[in-house]
C-alpha cells in the first residue's frame, strides 16, 4: 500500500521548506513569494506536493491581543499519503486543517491545493469533523446523498455511487436510519462514507475519533485504513491520541503549542495493511515512544510574540 | 434509574436460562431490584424456553399499569362540566348552566348565526395569521443571514414586541377605518412578531459545523439555505407559528368586541347588551373549541416535520 514511499532516508526531510525558517526564531517580515514554484517541494516520496502549506500563520483577535493558532508552518503533504497531525491542544493542529479546508483563511501565507490556492471549501476536500456534523433530519443515505445532491448528480447515479459509499464502511443496514438512532461509531462511519461519497482526492479529520470510546476507536480506526487501502486517498489526520497517529499515518507531525508550529516530524516505515500485529511489534512501540516524547518533552515553548 | 431496571432484569431473564439456572437468579436479585426475585423460583417449562421466561419475567418489570392520557382527559373535562353545572344549579350570579349553554348552541347552529360568526372570525385569524408568518419567515431569515438587515430591523421588532397588539387597535381603526383591514392587520402584527423572533433564533442557532459540513460538500451559500438553514430552524419557526396563532386568535376577539357586524366577539359584545349570559358562553366555548383544534393541526405538523429530533 505504500508503494509511493521510496525513500525513507531523512527522519524530517521535507517538513520545514528550506527557504522559509519556522519557529520564533525567524524573522516575522518573511513572507513567502506567491509565485514560488512547486518544483522544489516535494514531499518524502518525491511526488510534488498535493498539499503545501507555505510558510502559513494564522492569528486570532483575543480579549488585549492576538492568539497565534499557527505559526509560520511550512509543510508539505505528498499525492496518497497518510499524514497525522498530533500536539498538545492549543498547537494549531485544528486550525492547520481548517486552512486547508478552506474554513479558516490564513492571516498570511498559504495553504496551496493541486498547485492551487485554497480560497474556501470545495468538494475536492472532504473534511471529517469530531462532532461527525451529520444532518439530524436525513437519513443515513440521504446524508451520504447530499455532496452528490448539491453536485447536480440525478436519480439512479446518486443512488448507485451513495450506495457504495455506504457499503464501504458497512453501514448497509442502516441506510435508511436517521442519525439519532445510531451510535457514535456508526455516526462517524456516514460521515466517512458522506466524505468518500463525493469521491475528494483529500480527505481532512480532524479528531475523528476523539469522541468515541476506545474499544470503538480502534475499530473504526482498522476500518479507515482497510477504506483507505481500498480507495486511496491523500489523508491529513488530525489527533492528539499518539498511538492513533502511529498506527494510521506514514508520517506523524508533531506540533508544538504558544505559538502552534512544526516542532518535529517523525517517519513510520510500518507496512501497510497495518493489523494488530502491527500495533504489538517492537517496531510500533519504539515509534510510538518516540512520538509520545517529541508531544510529551517539547523544549520550552517561547512565548508567543504577540504583534 | 427506574427506567434502566426493568431492562437490566429482562437481560438477566433471558440469560439465567442459558447459564445456571437458580444460583445467579438468586445472586442477582439484590442488585436488580424487585423483578428478579421472580426469578429466583424458576418455572421448570420456562428453562427449556428461554424466550418464554424472558417475557414472564419481564411482565412484571413493567412499570404499573398506566391509564391512557385520553382518558384521563375526558374524565377531567367531565368533572368539569359537573362542576359547572353544579354550579349553575345552586345560582351562582345566574350562571348559564352547560345544558342552556348547549340549547342555545342549538339554536345559533340551526339559524347559521353561529357558523357565521365562527367562519369570520377564523376567515381573518387565518388572513392575518398567513401573512404574519409568512413575512415574518422571510424577515426573520433574512435578519438570521445577514447581519445588517438584523441590525436594521431588530430596533423594531423588539420595540413593537413590547406593546400588545391589542393597544394598536385604536391606532388600527383611526388609520384604517372600521373595516376588515385594521382588524386582520392587528392579527398579522400578532402573528408576525411571535414569529419573527423564534425564526431569528432558530437561524442564528444553526450549528456551524453543520453549515461547515455542508459547505465542504460543495454546497454553495443558496443550498446551504435551503438544505442546512431552514430544516435546522424548522422546529423553532414551528414553535414560534403556534404562539404566533394562539396570539392571533385573543387578538381577532378583542378586535371584534370594538368594531365589527359578525364574528364570535361581535356577537358577544352584541350579547352583553342584552344580558344574555347563554350566548357569551357559546361564544367562549367556540373560541375555546377552534383555537384548541388549530393548536393540535400545528402541533401535528410539527410532530411530523422535526420527527428527526432527538427529544429529552
Amino acid at each position: 500500500m505504500n508503494a509511493h514511499r521510496t525513500s525513507p532516508e531523512a527522519s524530517s526531510p521535507a517538513a520545514s521548506e528550506p527557504s522559509a525558517p519556522t519557529g520564533p526564531e525567524g524573522s516575522p517580515s518573511s513572507v513567502p513569494s506567491p509565485s514560488a514554484p512547486t518544483g522544489p517541494e516535494a514531499s518524502p516520496s518525491g511526488a510534488p506536493a498535493k498539499i503545501s502549506f507555505r510558510d502559513v500563520s494564522c492569528h486570532f483577535p483575543v480579549k488585549g491581543g492576538v492568539f497565534t493558532a499557527v505559526d509560520r508552518v511550512s509543510l508539505h503533504v505528498g499525492e496518497r499519503e497518510f499524514v497525522a497531525v498530533v500536539g498538545p491542544s492549543g498547537c494549531g493542529k485544528s486550525t492547520l486543517l481548517n486552512m486547508a479546508a478552506g474554513l479558516v483563511a490564513p492571516t498570511s501565507g498559504e495553504v496551496v491545493v493541486d498547485g492551487r490556492p485554497v480560497t474556501g471549501p470545495g468538494p475536492d476536500r472532504g473534511v471529517i469533523f469530531q462532532q461527525y456534523a451529520l444532518f439530524p433530519w436525513l437519513t443515513v443515505r440521504r446524508n451520504v446523498e447530499f455532496g452528490l445532491r448539491v453536485a447536480g448528480v440525478r436519480g439512479a447515479e446518486r443512488r448507485r455511487r451513495a450506495d457504495e459509499a455506504i457499503a464501504l464502511v458497512g453501514l448497509g443496514d442502516f441506510a435508511d436510519a436517521l442519525p439519532k438512532t445510531l451510535s457514535g461509531g456508526m455516526k462517524q462511519r456516514c460521515a466517512i462514507a458522506r466524505a468518500y461519497a463525493v469521491d475528494p482526492d483529500v480527505l481532512l479529520m480532524d479528531e475523528p475519533f476523539g469522541a468515541l470510546d476506545s474499544l470503538t476507536r480502534v475499530q473504526l480506526q482498522d476500518q479507515l485504513l482497510d477504506t483507505w487501502s481500498r480507495r486511496t486517498r491523500t489523508v491529513v489526520f488530525v489527533t492528539h491520541d499518539v498511538e492513533e497517529a502511529v498506527y494510521l499515518a506514514g508520517r506523524v507531525v508533531v506540533m508544538a503549542a504558544r505559538p502552534g508550529r512544526v516542532h518535529r516530524v517523525v517517519e513510520v516505515p510500518l507496512p501497510y495493511p497495518r493489523t494488530e500485529h502491527t500495533r504489538l511489534s517492537p517496531e510500533f512501540a519504539a515509534l510510538r515512544n518516540e512520538v509520545w516524547s517529541a508531544v510529551h518533552h517539547q523544549d520550552n515553548p517561547v512565548e508567543a510574540p504577540a504583534d | 434509574m427506574t427506567a434502566g431496571q426493568p431492562r437490566k432484569a429482562v437481560a438477566d431473564a433471558g440469560r439465567i436460562p442459558g447459564d445456571a439456572p437458580r444460583g445467579p437468579a438468586a445472586a442477582d436479585a439484590p442488585g436488580s431490584g424487585g423483578p428478579a426475585v421472580a426469578l429466583a423460583k424458576p418455572d421448570p417449562a420456562a428453562l427449556d424456553r428461554p424466550g418464554v421466561a424472558a417475557t414472564r419475567a419481564a411482565r412484571p418489570a413493567r412499570p404499573a399499569r398506566r391509564v391512557p392520557a385520553p382518558l384521563l382527559n375526558a374524565v377531567s373535562l367531565a368533572a368539569g362540566v359537573g362542576v359547572w353545572a353544579l354550579l349553575a344549579a345552586h345560582g351562582v350570579g345566574g350562571l348559564p348552566g352547560p345544558a342552556a349553554v348547549a340549547r342555545r348552541a342549538e339554536q345559533m347552529l340551526r339559524d347559521g348565526t353561529l357558523e357565521g360568526d365562527m367562519l369570520a372570525s377564523l376567515r381573518r385569524v387565518l388572513a392575518g395569521f398567513v401573512l404574519g408568518s409568512v413575512l415574518a419567515v422571510v424577515v426573520g431569515f433574512l435578519m438570521g443571514w445577514y447581519p445588517v438587515v438584523r441590525a436594521l430591523c431588530e430596533p423594531y421588532v423588539q420595540f413593537f414586541r413590547t406593546i400588545p397588539p391589542l393597544a394598536l387597535i385604536p391606532v388600527a381603526v383611526v388609520l384604517m377605518g372600521i373595516g376588515e383591514t385594521p382588524k386582520i392587520f392587528v392579527i398579522f402584527l400578532a402573528a408576525f412578531l411571535s414569529t419573527v423572533v423564534a425564526t431569528l433564533q432558530g437561524v442564528v442557532g444553526v450549528d456551524r459545523t453543520l453549515i461547515n459540513a455542508a459547505r465542504v460538500l460543495g454546497a454553495r451559500d443558496f443550498a446551504v439555505f435551503l438544505r442546512v438553514v431552514i430544516p435546522a430552524a424548522a422546529p423553532f419557526i414551528l414553535v414560534g407559528m403556534r404562539i404566533g396563532l394562539g396570539s392571533a386568535w385573543a387578538t381577532v376577539v378583542a378586535a371584534e368586541l370594538i368594531a365589527a357586524q359578525e364574528g364570535l366577539g361581535f356577537r358577544m359584545q352584541h350579547a352583553e347588551t342584552y344580558y344574555d349570559l347563554d350566548t357569551i358562553f357559546v361564544g367562549l366555548v367556540a373560541i375555546g373549541v377552534l383555537g384548541l383544534v388549530m393548536d393540535r393541526l400545528l402541533l401535528l405538523a410539527e410532530n411530523r416535520l422535526t420527527r428527526w429530533q432527538e427529544r429529552r
